[in-house]
């Protein structure tokens, strides 16, 4: 303790070797292996069209997943995103019927998502509500009025150019949703990993209390992540709308959780502090892989989540089991 | 180091009985950091040994190895002469080692008898836990440790004196051969000590041995039948207590003379750079006004709850007053929030650094440069090179100690950790910063650092309001002191007016 000024190195891992031993390695290791895995199981699975077809599986799930990692890394989450999903539908078919044009619905979809976001992120951080509560309640009251509105009806006759969002393609086999999906991410991507703002979350998800005593405004930076995750859900509102070309009140139903799990699955910290958006990409694709390829197998709906949820539970698991074991 | 040698001999001769708990040159490391250094200690029955050593001499690392939280890296643990190791907490409670700790760890929503009782209840049929039995037994230990209190309210309905002495009776209800009493009378009331001090005779005289850890010399010398040194994770003596003086105890402790723990500084102030008038606080503090000048160090002292934190964190926008004006630089200042404070130049380095000064799960150059993102990126990205550049130059400056900037802040010492708060806030060229018991808990190399680095600022013309509840440490290093009693200020004191009598009487209010 007596020696004088030493050098203290920047790092002693580099970026790279962490890459390596991180989740994310271990996860494109498990969609390799499923993807090769289909491909022997299924002659239908190595054919450009189903693969493209493979990716609306979880583009739309994903564009809320990439906002919800940010703010379950930040400690919180948002359980009602497939209400505002239904809810924002029901506004744009509504829309419809008074004769609102492509653009006009587009406003609306968004529109309704950022409300639905400032409402939640109001509760949560000016009323100091817990956000598990606040969005379980909102869940049921933005899924409610859609209910109230629709009934047992739906909407329908969206405009025909309406229909590009869900339907459309921008080149070949590359949709216009697989497109947005990207472009989603790799602004998520720099946002949370390349931003002041990023590192705002990390630090809040971490510490909180330290974060505001080290001069973060803590409450706004919730409040916008709340606001983001409300602006996708109206994203991918106006994508499913599009792809279905009918709003029902059950739109998008039970979404929520699989968004959740695909947070969860890429390497997200429930609790809050880590997590990577390149592991969300991979669990994304994860997740289309496994219900696609048993999609092809025509292994039933219930089977899936069945399988869903064990993927869930062994990729989680395996990681703590492996470290119990070495030490 | 003759003396060492000598009182060891008088030890040696005075106790021809096997110790019941020893440790055998017993080494401790972290990543970085050397805690404890092939130490050795004794306990025997009935006794009861003073564990002594500044913040930071590896005290507490040797009570979390008794007690099974941390495992040596070297030597061993010998119980009644044999070797035996603690892998659990359970494992030591199992061998009769109990400890009441510097800061204890209870549970706010559990009834005080759970508290006492959590973990080892006594149980009745099919297991589950008798609840009147539970009541009955911490009732006893609860009046016998002089604490009047119910155990079926809550502890968080409790005083801080009391949540104490619930922990004391905790570590009683373990039917222990050991007790080690880590800063117990920290946060007592002198009656409360009285208390405690016929407790421990009452152990002494059940045969038990006793770990006592305290900084109160007059408490070391009531009590203590032999004492054990620490300085900086070696062992620097041990010995009978009638056989030393406390300036010798003072000395082994700091390895020089006392009065050159503190910097010399010129001590020359300029402008008033802060004004606060008449804050207030529903609950927590009253009329509070005072000037603070550039390059002046206003210490601010009182007693544990006298609500100077509470201030402080008031004035950096953590809480709300409820009437008040600051004035800074001349211009009225309106803080609503830690953000805004330090948009103003008021940094607050806190004295719980590991929930409010730092984030322990990032990197160092992380959270030295939180604060200052908004310099070291552009546009609102991030530029890595440029946040190292800024956290090596301020951690530099502090002299830290870690394997690499990239380390987590979790794995440094506590004296580092505080330099890393430090280096924090000066990245962001505050005017004015709070220090908030700076060196609390910290090694006394990165302690004089510390007092050092204050003296610079001050000289630099930085304004520094320094909360203390050490004696020397606010006589040493402030121009001035504010004494705090009750939420009010009860005196101002500068120049000979500074003496430890004036400051004890005036915090205690007598």
């Amino acid at each position: 303790m007596t020696d004088t000024t030493r050098f203290i190195p920047d790092r002693l891992q580099s970026p790279l070797e962490r890459r390596l031993k991180s989740w994310e390695t271990l996860l494109l290791a498990v969609a390799v292996a499923i993807f090769i895995v289909n491909s022997f199981t299924s002659p239908y699975f190595l054919n450009a069209w189903n693969l493209s077809d493979m990716t609306f599986n979880f583009t739309e799930k994903a564009m809320i997943a990439f906002a919800m990692a940010l703010l379950i890394i930040a400690g919180e989450i948002d359980l009602s995103v497939a209400s505002i999903i239904a809810l924002a539908s029901t506004a744009m078919g509504a829309a419809v019927q008074i004769g609102l044009g492509t653009p006009g619905l587009v406003l609306v979809g968004l529109g309704v998502g950022l409300i639905c976001g400032a409402f939640n992120g109001f509760l949560v951080t000016k009323m100091g509500l817990p956000s598990i509560v606040v969005t379980i309640g909102t869940m049921s009251l933005f899924r409610g009025i859609s209910y109230i509105v629709l009934g047992d009806q739906a909407y329908r006759g969206y405009p025909s150019d309406f229909s590009f969002f869900g339907q459309g393609y921008v080149f070949w086999v590359i949709s216009f949703e697989f497109v947005l999906f990207a472009i989603i991410a790799l602004v998520y991507f720099v946002i949370l990993h390349k931003t002041n703002f990023g590192r705002a979350v990390y630090a809040i998800g971490n510490n909180p209390v330290g974060a505001e005593f080290s001069g973060i405004r803590v409450a706004r930076v919730k409040f916008i992540l709340f606001l983001l995750t409300g602006l996708m859900s109206g994203v991918a509102a106006i994508c499913l709308t599009s792809r279905l070309a009918s709003t029902r009140p059950s739109i998008a139903f039970g979404w929520e959780l699989e968004i959740v799990t695909m947070v969860v699955l890429g390497g997200v910290s429930i609790l809050g502090g880590s997590g990577s958006i390149p592991g969300v990409v991979i669990a994304a694709f994860v997740m289309g892989l496994v219900t696609f390829g048993l999609g092809l197998l025509n292994v039933p709906g219930i089977v899936m989540s069945i399988v869903i949820g064990a993927l869930l539970i062994g990729v989680i698991a395996l990681p703590r089991l492996w470290e119990k074991w070495r030490t | 180091m003759l003396m060492e040698t000598d009182q060891k001999s008088v030890l040696a001769s005075t106790e021809s009985e096997i110790p019941v708990l020893a440790l055998n040159a017993v080494t401790k490391t972290f990543p970085g950091v050397t805690a404890l250094s092939e130490v050795s200690l004794e306990l025997f029955p009935g006794k009861v040994t003073a564990l002594v050593g500044e913040n930071g001499a590896g005290k507490s690392t040797v009570v979390k190895i008794l007690t099974g939280i941390y495992q040596p890296n070297g030597g061993q643990i010998e119980i009644d002469g044999s070797p035996i190791r603690f892998p659990t907490a359970q494992d030591a409670g199992d061998a009769g080692v109990t400890a009441i700790h510097q800061e204890t760890v209870l549970f706010d929503e559990l009834s005080v008898a759970e508290n006492v009782f959590l973990g080892h209840a006594p149980r009745g049929r099919f297991g589950l836990i008798d609840t009147s039995a539970m009541m009955e037994r911490a009732r006893e230990i609860l009046e016998s440790v002089g604490a009047h209190i119910d155990p079926r309210t809550k502890l968080k309905d409790l005083g801080i004196a009391n949540k104490h002495l619930v922990a004391i009776a905790r570590a009683l209800s373990i039917d222990a051969r050991v007790v080690i009493m880590d800063e117990p009378t920290a946060a007592l009331s002198q009656k409360e000590i009285e208390e405690l001090y016929d407790l421990v005779e009452e152990l002494k005289g059940q045969g038990k041995a006793i770990l006592f850890i305290s900084h109160k010399f007059d408490e070391i010398f009531r009590i203590a039948d032999s004492y054990t040194v620490f300085r900086d994770g070696a062992l620097v003596g041990s010995g009978a207590i009638a056989d030393v003086t406390e300036a010798e105890l003072v000395k082994m402790m700091v390895g020089r003379d006392v009065s050159q723990i503190f910097p010399d500084r010129e001590r020359k102030t300029g402008d008033e750079i802060l004004a606060v008038d008449g804050y207030e606080h529903p609950t927590e503090f009253a009329d509070i006004s005072f000037v603070l000048r550039r390059g002046e160090i206003l210490g601010f002292y009182g007693l544990v709850g006298a609500g100077r934190s509470e201030f402080m964190q008031s004035l950096f926008g953590i809480t709300r007053p409820s009437a008040g004006d600051v004035t800074i630089d001349g211009e009225r200042a309106i803080i609503r929030s830690p953000a805004d404070a330090v948009g103003k130049g008021i940094v607050y380095v806190p004295e719980d650094r590991g929930r409010q000064g730092t984030i322990t799960a990032l990197p160092i150059f992380q959270n030295v440069t939180l604060p200052s993102l908004g310099r070291t990126s552009k546009n609102g990205f991030l530029k890595l090179a440029e946040e190292f550049q800024l956290a090596r130059e301020y951690t530099e400056r502090l002299d830290l100690r870690a394997a690499s900037l990239d380390t987590d802040v979790g794995n440094l010492s506590g004296g580092n950790q505080q330099k890393v708060v430090i280096a924090k806030w000066l990245a962001t060229h505050p005017k004015i910063i709070i220090l908030d018991e700076p060196t609390k808990g910290i090694d006394i190399g990165s302690k004089a650092a510390v007092h050092e680095f204050m003296a610079e600022l001050a000289a630099q013309g930085l304004a520094v309001i320094m909360v203390s509840s050490e004696i020397p440490e606010v006589l040493g290093m402030s121009d001035r002191v504010i004494v705090m009693r009750e939420g009010r200020i009860a005196a101002e004191l500068s120049g000979d007016d500074m003496t430890p009598e004036t400051l004890v009487r005036h915090a205690a209010g007598i």
